[in-house]
């Protein structure tokens, strides 16, 4: 008798018309998007404001550079002292004040140049002053050492070096980062799924323990088939949760965007700065044609196909393992001693995914760690979208399927014993024992 | 008789620990088999085993002649001591979950459920959650849903507990009638009241070992003493009893009776019948009260246990 659609069945309702669940997956997005709103609307209220930033040039030489522009205006001081100046910006609600002093040469101004101010000026204000003092000061050198700046404007050469690999494969800077956020979204989207949904797996064995219901079922079943009902019924939970996240999420961002008129491309993000960088000068819609580009360089047959098998592998390694865990304690609360172990490579592989991948995709860690089963589904999926041999994926994959398997009859073990232990406190050398039974 | 369940020198052991020591019972068809022992005996394993929840480590146990298999799960309906139901699930939903884990095809399960919800008189729990009911409550449907499928071996541990007398009644009634349906009951419990009330055979587990088993009237036989309790309305007592003491073992005895007669705990000899007994006492006095002494369940179990 094959029970286990049944139990799939009734896993997956029982999840699916929890209250906490259902709220959760209505609220989770509507959360999100409120946050982001916020977010982007406090920036834009950031933006807004103007500041007044005053201007004591005793040289004469530097102030002719700064320009009023949307968001910063600048006064120009005449006849001062600096200590008048001072006291009259202090007394204004003037942002701060620029004091840049009388020279000789360009070169000896370094430490001649101040800004006063109530509160630490923003970093992205000073730098733009410091841009703007460097260009007059370079090119007031310039002319000092009798360089004919007008020829070196025209002279100036900008390049992008074009990026291709041995195959002829185009690849670029933005190429990279679009690898990163594909890597790092499915590597992490993978790890956020396995503690969601494994705590839940583990929730619902320690619920059938402290209910009593397990004997009752486990003489309808194998132990074996109600734990892989489990994590199956489970998962098609946390699937579905996913997918209404996917589509409530789109429309009330779209919907949220339009209703409140709000800029999203606003938030500064570091992932944008470093997409502007690159790509320093191109409007925006080139751009995108750059990104859709990079996207459709990314092997992503390859990368569609290794995601289903890495998740699925990973997680139903690491959910064997949560049930097992549920199997062997009567309470929640008695959970953390084991939990420890199970974490530290989830956490390990994250950091190795976001930090060594990166930094170098195939180098010997990052290979290292995404052989290792216990980290190769987050760090594989992270390596994939910089290309990685299909024997390595092969190679990693079957590991991962001989541990899963290993991992699965462990966790079996030790859930047939546990589930029916009441009152005893597992300790590791505890479940050695239950191995024997 | 044939014997619906046969345990051959079963034995299991957790780690250092024997749990089960080549324990064999024979169980007849239709009986109820009461299943008896101290805490910690290993009743529970054994029943585990029958259930195929655990595997011995020896030894085998025929179902219907047949060794135990898979198959054999549906025809096996088992209450276990430790027991419960899912509590955030409905009442009817759960009880058709559980009934189709048994086999049941899901629109007979729902008739039979209706049946017996009616029967008991619980037909309006259907749509409420088990966190909504009693304990004794709860513990019906879980009788219910042990029962559904019909199985031809029902395996009770305890199933008195939770349930207030006029319920427990109803549950004890209940299990006659499925027995006089052909169904064979194993009945573990503490409770020798309904041993005695209950059960046509017994085996009795200690320390690991079975020690004692058979059919309860047997096994009563084996343990009477040929003991009788005997009132008797004489003029003079002490000479009466010196003279029994002469030809009997004799101790004094507990009872109630409307007079203060002599009243004595009389040991028959093994070459004696109770007609010498009772002529010999004619000869003394007026026989007011007259019983042999039949060991109850309770006092067996309390001597063999000692014993061992």
């Amino acid at each position: 008798m094959n029970h286990l659609p049944l139990i799939i069945k009734r896993e997956y309702l029982t999840k699916v018309r929890n209250k906490s669940f259902v709220i959760m997956t209505v609220l989770s997005p509507l959360i999100m998007i409120a946050l982001v709103t916020l977010v982007a609307y406090l920036s834009q209220i950031n933006n807004d404001k103007v500041r007044h930033i005053s201007i004591l040039d005793e040289s004469g030489l530097v102030y002719d550079k700064f320009t009023d522009e949307e968001f910063t205006k600048y006064t120009i001081l005449d006849n001062m002292t600096l200590k008048t100046a001072k006291t009259v910006v202090k007394a204004s609600d003037a942002y701060g004040l620029l004091y840049i002093s009388a020279f000789d040469k360009p070169e000896s101004i370094t430490n001649g140049i101040k800004f006063y101010s109530q509160e630490s000026p923003s970093i992205s204000v000073i730098s733009d002053l410091e841009t703007a003092i460097e260009s007059r000061l370079t090119d007031l050198n310039l002319i000092e050492k009798e360089v004919d700046i007008s020829l070196i404007k025209s002279s100036t050469i900008d390049i992008t070096v074009n990026q291709e690999n041995f195959d002829g494969e185009r690849t670029s800077t933005l190429d990279s980062f679009v690898k990163l956020i594909f890597g790092g979204a499915s590597g992490y989207l993978l790890f956020m799924f396995i503690i969601i949904y494994g705590n839940m797996i583990m929730r619902s064995v320690i619920e059938e323990k402290t209910s009593r219901i397990i004997e009752v079922i486990i003489s309808s079943v194998k132990p074996m088939q109600l734990m892989l009902g489990k994590i199956i019924g489970t998962s098609l939970a946390g699937v579905t949760q996913f997918v209404i996240w996917i589509v409530l999420g789109a429309v009330l961002f779209t919907s949220v965007s339009l209703i409140f008129d709000i800029d999203l491309s606003q938030i500064q993000t570091p992932q944008k700065e470093l997409l502007q960088q690159s790509l320093s000068d191109s409007d925006i819609n080139t751009q995108v044609e750059l990104a859709m580009a990079a996207i459709q360089r990314l092997p992503l047959v390859n990368l569609i196909i290794a995601f289903f098998m890495f998740f699925i592998g990973g997680y139903l390694l690491y959910s064997s393992l949560y049930a097992a865990i549920g199997a062997a304690v009567d309470s929640e609360t008695d959970t953390q001693q084991f939990m420890f172990p199970i974490l530290m490579p989830l956490v390990l592989s994250v950091y190795v995914g976001f930090f060594t991948v990166i930094e170098d995709p195939h180098g010997t860690i990052s290979t290292l760690f995404s052989f290792i089963p216990f980290t190769s589904p987050v760090v594989m999926l992270m390596r994939i979208p910089f290309g990685v041999p299909i024997w390595q994926q092969i190679v990693s994959l079957i590991i991962l399927i001989i541990t899963f398997i290993l991992a699965v009859w462990f966790a079996a073990k030790i859930y047939k014993v546990g589930i029916l232990m009441y009152g005893k406190k597992a300790s590791y050398r505890e479940l050695l024992k239950w191995m024997k039974y | 008789m044939n014997n619906l369940l046969e345990a051959h020198s079963v034995s299991k052991s957790f780690g250092n620990h024997v749990a089960l020591n080549k324990v064999s019972v024979t169980v007849p068809q239709g009986s109820i088999f009461g299943l008896l022992g101290p805490n910690g005996a290993g009743k529970t394993t054994l029943i585990r085993i029958i259930n195929q929840i655990t595997m011995p480590d020896s030894g085998h146990i025929l179902l219907d002649g047949q060794p135990l298999k898979n198959a054999h799960i549906k025809d096996i309906g088992y209450l276990p001591e430790e027991r419960g139901l899912y509590k955030s699930m409905k009442v009817g939903e759960q009880a058709l979950y559980l009934a189709q884990l048994k086999g049941m095809q899901k629109a007979e399960a729902k008739k039979k459920l209706h049946e017996w919800f009616e029967r008991l008189e619980i037909g309006d729990w259907w749509n409420k959650k088990i966190q909504e009911l009693s304990k004794g409550m709860a513990q019906k449907i879980q009788f219910v849903v042990t029962v559904l499928h019909e199985p031809k071996l029902l395996i009770f541990d305890e199933p008195f507990s939770g349930f207030d007398p006029i319920n427990a009644d109803i549950i004890k009634d209940e299990i006659l009638r499925l027995k006089n349906n052909g169904a064979t009951v194993i009945f573990s419990t503490h409770r020798m009241e309904s041993v005695e009330e209950l059960c046509d055979h017994i085996a009795l587990i200690h320390k690991s070992n079975k020690i004692l088993d058979g059919n309860l009237i047997y096994i009563k036989k084996q343990f009477k003493t040929n003991t009788f309790e005997v009132g008797l309305k004489t003029t003079n007592p002490e000479l009466v009893r010196q003279n029994l003491t002469e030809h009997f073992a004799v101790s004094p005895a507990e009872f109630r009776t409307l007079g203060d007669e002599l009243k004595l705990n009389v040991k028959v000899g093994e070459n004696e019948s109770s007609n010498d007994l009772l002529s010999y006492l004619t000869r003394q006095g007026e026989v007011s009260h007259f019983v042999e002494l039949i060991p109850s369940v309770n006092d067996i179990f309390i001597k063999t246990v000692k014993s061992n």
